[in-house]
This record gives C-alpha cells, sequence and structure tokens, in this order.
C-alpha cells in the first residue's frame, strides 16, 4: 500500500460477459483499475454494474472472460478467500453482534491474536470517529454510524480492493454530504483501491478519480469526472451525465444543419461532413441575449439560488434550448430572446 | 374515556363461552367435595393424589419423553427443511407440501401413520409416538422458521462468506443466529403441541407405555373425577407458558 504502486493496475478486467436468460447483463467488459485510485461504476438500473460488482467479489461468476488482481487469476478463488471486501447497500451488519464483534468478524476468520485483532478494532474504531460505540447493537445506531460500520467492518480486513455497493443511497441528504467527505478522507488515509457503485452520477462525481459509465452491460466511457462531462465519447453519456441540450442534423462544412433550423455552430468535422451527427451544448455554455444565433421566446425560468435556469423555445426544435446563467435572470417569461454558443464549447457526437 | 358500545356484549359473551368451561375446570380442581355439584371449600388434596396415582406418573414420563424426542428431531428437521426451502427451491408446490401435515386433519395424520407402521411391520411403542409428532413438528418448526426468514436480511450470509468465513462457519456463526429466535419459538411450539396430543398418539402408540393423554382418557371412561381436574389444570398451565413463549419470541423476531 505504499506510493510506489499508485497508478499501476491493480484489476484487469478482460472481455468479461455475463448473461441472465434473456439479458445481457455484461457484454464484453474490459476494464483497469489502478492501484490506490478511487473508480466509480456509474450507469442507470440493470446497467450491468451490480453484476460486475459481484462479480469482483466473488458471488457471481462470468460467462467468458477474466479478472486478474496484482495479475494472478482471481475467478478461481472463493469469495472467502479474496483480498476483496464489499461495503453492502443494506450495510448487512450481523444484528446479533456488537459494532466491535461485527469488525472483529473478519479478523477472527483470519485466526489473529486476541490482542492484536482488539488493538485494530480500536484503531479502525478511531479511523471512522465511532470510539465509544463498541458495545452498541447495530439497531442501536443511526443510518450514518451503521454505514461507518460497515466501512470499518471492510477496511480492518485491511483489503487490496474495497468494493461498496451505492454507499451512500440509504442515507439522508445531510449526512449524505457528509459521508462523502468522510469517504474521500478515509480512501486518502488508508490507501485502500476503493471501487464504488452507483446510479447515482453527482456521487460518482464528486468521489470517484475515475468513472466507467456502464448502459446495457456495455462501457461506454473511461474517464475523470471532468472530461467526462466536457467531453463525453458518445450519445449516451452526453445525455445521461449532467444536463445537456442535444440537437441532430448534418454535418456541414460550417456547421451542423438542423431542418427549419439553420446552421448551428459546432467544432469543425471536415471529416465527417455530410454525416448525420448530434450536438451537444451543455446549458452553461448557451449564452442568453447576444447578437446572432438562434430566435426563441423564454417559456420557463428557475431561479437556484446562485444560478438560473433558463427555458428557450425555438422553432424547429422538439425541446426547449436550456440555459444556465449565473445570478438571476435578465429575462422574464415571454420575452422574446437570442441564444448562441461557440462552436468550441459544442461537442459534435455521432448519430442522430 | 371511549363510550360503552353495545358491540362490547357479543364480544364478551363469546369470550365467556370460550373460556367459562376452562374457569370451571380450573376451580373445580380445588374443590374438596368430589362431586361438581357441591362446593366444600378450597382443598389441594386432588393434586396430591394425583401425583400418587402410578398411571398419571407413567403417562406423564412418557408424554415428556415423546414431547422431548419429538421436539428435538422436529426443531433440527424443520430448520434444515426452511433453510433448504428458502435458498434452494423456488416451488411453491413443495412449499405447501412442506407446510401440509401441520394443517391436515388429526385423524388423517393417524390412519395414514399407523397404516405405514403396518405395512413396514414397524414395532408400536413410545418411539413410534415419538415419530409421528416428529411429523407434525418438523412442519410447525419450519412453518415458524421460513417467516423468521424472510425477516433475515439475505445479503448477511454473503457479508459472512465476503468477510473470511467459510460456508459452515457462516451457516454456524450467521444463519442460526439470525434465526435463534424462530427456531426457539418453533419448538416450544412443537414441545406444547406434542404434550396434549391424544388423536395420533392414540393410534400408534403401543400396548405399554400410554402417553399422559391417553392415561387421562381412560381413567375418564368411568367419569370425570376431580383428580382429572386437577391434571387438565397442569396441562393448561404448561400449555399455557410454551404458547405464550413462543407468541413472545416471534414478535421478538420482528423487531430486530
Amino acid at each position: 500500500m505504499s506510493d510506489h504502486h499508485a497508478g499501476e493496475p491493480l484489476v484487469s478486467i478482460r472481455s468479461v460477459s455475463r448473461r441472465f436468460g434473456d439479458v445481457q447483463a455484461l457484454d464484453q467488459v474490459s476494464l483497469e483499475i489502478r492501484q490506490g485510485e478511487f473508480f466509480a461504476l456509474l450507469g442507470p438500473s440493470g446497467c450491468g454494474k451490480t453484476t460486475l460488482l459481484r462479480i469482483l467479489a466473488g458471488f457471481e461468476h462470468p460467462d467468458s472472460g477474466s479478472v486478474t488482481l496484482d495479475g494472478t487469476d482471481l475467478l478461481g478463488v472463493a469469495p472467502h478467500r479474496r483480498p476483496v471486501n464489499l461495503m453492502f447497500q443494506s450495510y448487512a451488519l450481523f444484528p446479533h453482534m456488537t459494532v466491535a464483534r461485527n469488525i472483529a468478524y473478519g479478523l477472527e476468520r483470519e485466526r489473529l491474536p486476541r490482542h492484536e485483532i482488539r488493538e485494530r478494532v480500536d484503531e479502525v474504531l478511531a479511523t471512522v470517529g465511532l470510539t465509544g460505540l463498541a458495545r452498541r447493537r447495530p439497531h442501536q445506531l443511526s443510518g450514518g454510524q451503521r454505514q461507518r460500520v460497515a466501512l470499518a467492518r471492510a477496511i480492518v480486513k485491511r483489503p487490496r480492493l474495497l468494493l461498496l455497493d451505492e454507499p451512500l443511497s440509504a442515507l439522508d441528504k445531510k449526512v449524505r454530504a457528509e459521508m462523502q467527505l468522510e469517504l474521500k478522507r478515509l480512501q486518502h488515509e488508508v490507501g485502500i483501491t476503493f471501487v464504488v457503485v452507483t446510479h447515482d452520477q453527482e456521487e460518482a462525481m464528486s468521489l470517484a478519480d475515475r468513472i466507467a459509465v456502464l448502459s446495457e452491460g456495455r462501457v461506454r466511457q473511461v474517464d475523470a469526472p471532468v472530461p467526462l462531462y466536457e467531453r463525453p465519447a458518445d450519445l449516451f453519456v452526453a445525455d445521461f451525465i449532467g444536463a445537456n441540450n442535444l440537437i441532430a442534423g448534418v454535418v456541414t462544412a460550417d456547421g451542423l444543419r438542423v431542418p427549419d433550423v439553420g446552421v448551428l455552430p459546432c467544432p469543425a468535422a471536415p471529416d465527417a461532413v455530410g454525416a448525420a451527427a448530434t450536438v451537444a451544448i451543455r446549458p452553461e455554455r448557451v449564452r442568453l441575449g447576444v447578437d446572432g444565433g438562434l430566435v426563441g421566446v423564454v417559456r420557463d425560468v428557475t431561479f437556484f439560488g446562485g444560478t438560473t435556469r433558463v427555458a428557450v423555445d425555438v422553432a424547429g426544435l422538439d425541446r426547449p434550448l436550456l440555459a444556465t446563467v449565473a445570478g438571476a435572470a435578465s429575462v422574464a417569461l415571454g420575452d422574446k430572446t437570442r441564444v448562441d454558443w461557440a462552436g468550441a464549447d459544442a461537442v459534435l457526437l455521432d448519430g442522430a | 374515556m371511549r363510550r360503552f358500545s353495545w358491540l362490547y356484549v357479543p364480544a364478551g359473551l363469546t369470550y365467556v363461552f370460550l373460556y367459562l368451561p376452562i374457569v370451571v375446570l380450573v376451580i373445580m380442581s380445588f374443590n374438596a367435595a368430589d362431586t361438581p355439584y357441591r362446593w366444600d371449600g378450597f382443598d389441594t388434596a386432588w393434586y396430591g393424589r394425583l401425583f400418587a396415582d402410578r398411571a398419571v406418573r407413567e403417562g406423564l414420563v412418557n408424554t415428556l419423553v415423546v414431547a422431548a424426542g419429538a421436539t428435538a428431531l422436529s426443531t433440527v428437521l424443520g430448520t434444515l427443511l426452511a433453510v433448504g426451502l428458502a435458498r434452494h427451491t423456488r416451488s411453491k408446490l413443495l412449499d405447501a407440501i412442506a407446510v401440509a401435515p401441520a394443517v391436515l386433519p388429526d385423524i388423517v395424520l393417524a390412519i395414514g401413520l399407523l397404516a405405514f407402521y403396518t405395512a413396514v411391520q414397524f414395532t408400536l411403542g413410545l418411539h413410534s409416538i415419538l415419530l409421528a409428532h416428529t411429523v407434525f413438528g418438523t412442519a410447525f418448526v419450519a412453518a415458524v422458521v421460513r417467516t423468521r426468514l424472510a425477516h433475515v436480511d439475505g445479503s448477511l450470509e454473503e457479508a459472512s462468506r465476503d468477510l473470511g468465513a467459510t460456508a459452515l462457519q457462516t451457516f454456524v456463526r450467521i444463519t442460526l443466529p439470525s434465526l435463534a429466535p424462530g427456531i426457539i419459538a418453533g419448538a416450544l411450539l412443537a414441545f406444547s403441541l406434542s404434550l396434549d396430543e391424544f388423536v395420533i398418539a392414540f393410534f400408534t402408540a403401543g400396548p405399554q407405555d400410554p402417553t399422559l393423554p391417553i392415561v387421562i382418557y381412560s381413567m375418564v371412561r368411568f367419569g370425570v373425577t376431580p383428580e382429572i381436574n386437577a391434571l387438565a389444570t397442569l396441562l393448561l398451565a404448561v400449555s399455557f407458558t410454551f404458547v405464550i413463549a413462543a407468541q413472545r419470541l416471534s414478535r421478538l423476531t420482528e423487531s430486530l
């Protein structure tokens, strides 16, 4: 767990497929997870992320493909022998054991000497900030505390890889934000490679160093949060991550031609001229009330405090264009306004 | 304060109808007179007479042997059956068949068992009653443990495996303890049912070693004596204790 390993691949997933009856849960999935990173598997429900997590934990087997950890095969190893631990979505704390006994459970299975078990349990309780609650039972704890116990129980084993299944989904909003910071701090502190599975993009963006976006059993894009947001690789990612204006058309030499609307600004794509494509433009990149661009009517103004979201109906487009502006909006409902964006701020994606 | 409602009248009468005979029985067991037509004052003499009666004592021992043995067997079998049904099959039919002996009419089970014992030339005695009681005991235990299983988070066992426990360690340290309230409740139920079971015991008993309910039956043939009242009162106390304990544990089950 020392620093010189950082960045090297820890887990290699190669061409992993898994089918349940008619459903292709995983389709030729290949991923590399690096030593010491916080990795997120992100996708809508049914995208296969949980299946992949369960394959890593050993509760599920792929139909084909290979998974190695530190270069050695992982699939042939029984779940209780893997240097991998899973924090369950339900936390799965043993209700008949105290907090301390829950945490000690994994160490006792390793037949460690008692004094060492006690030391490590005390140590991890301090790490997650639960010193003093060792003798409580799970049902006497709050949701946030239970999650800390679940986390402590998994990291006390000092796994090479820690898997977290929707770690924040069971918590209320305030505790969520707190645990989010806590998870990042802990990951940094213990130096264990974390893989988190989530359907919540904000959770993935705020936690992870790198994110793999999955859809229908396939990996769509693997990237750090910022490039993932700014340079989505395909239509699915552009639509799934954050808000986006997606407009289909045909590529021309000076933009994207959209029937009944005109030629819209987009990055130059000389090789793609004549092909069907979609331009993706983030609402915060759309400028309102400028010269040129498209003419539309303000349909909706939603004030969020720091920002305002404005929806503009443009003739010829089936969905209103969204624009996010800082502070309060200078336009009102029903106003005629112009919307525009710089070609370099948009992303051109294959297909319509 | 809630206002009086006429609905309390039929409700009250129903309870009187249900419990009056039992109350009379308990009172009569303390009657000094040997006939229910007269009250000669409070007396516990019938209880003394009861314990002096050899047939009753032997019957009681036989009943306890049968109940303890049947409970032990049905607790083990019923628990394994429940876990197996929950984990390894989705068959609704197997589920229904497993619990059927609990709801089957006693007389059907009794005739069936007797026919089976005769067919395989099994000698009748305490052991045949014990096995017969295990049949419905297993069904009851399985039903109660099934209910408990539904309340247990399935990922507990996976968590145990994930933390390094073998399948056996997981069963002993996680599965059994989380089912414990259900298992104990099932065992108490099986025990109290076996204790006063008459029809099946009567059919599957051998010529010697009658259980207590059979002893009572033979005593009653010559008229109900206050001694029987005392015995019934004792049985009632034991059964009540066990049923209430079982219910308490099932409720505990839900709160966990």
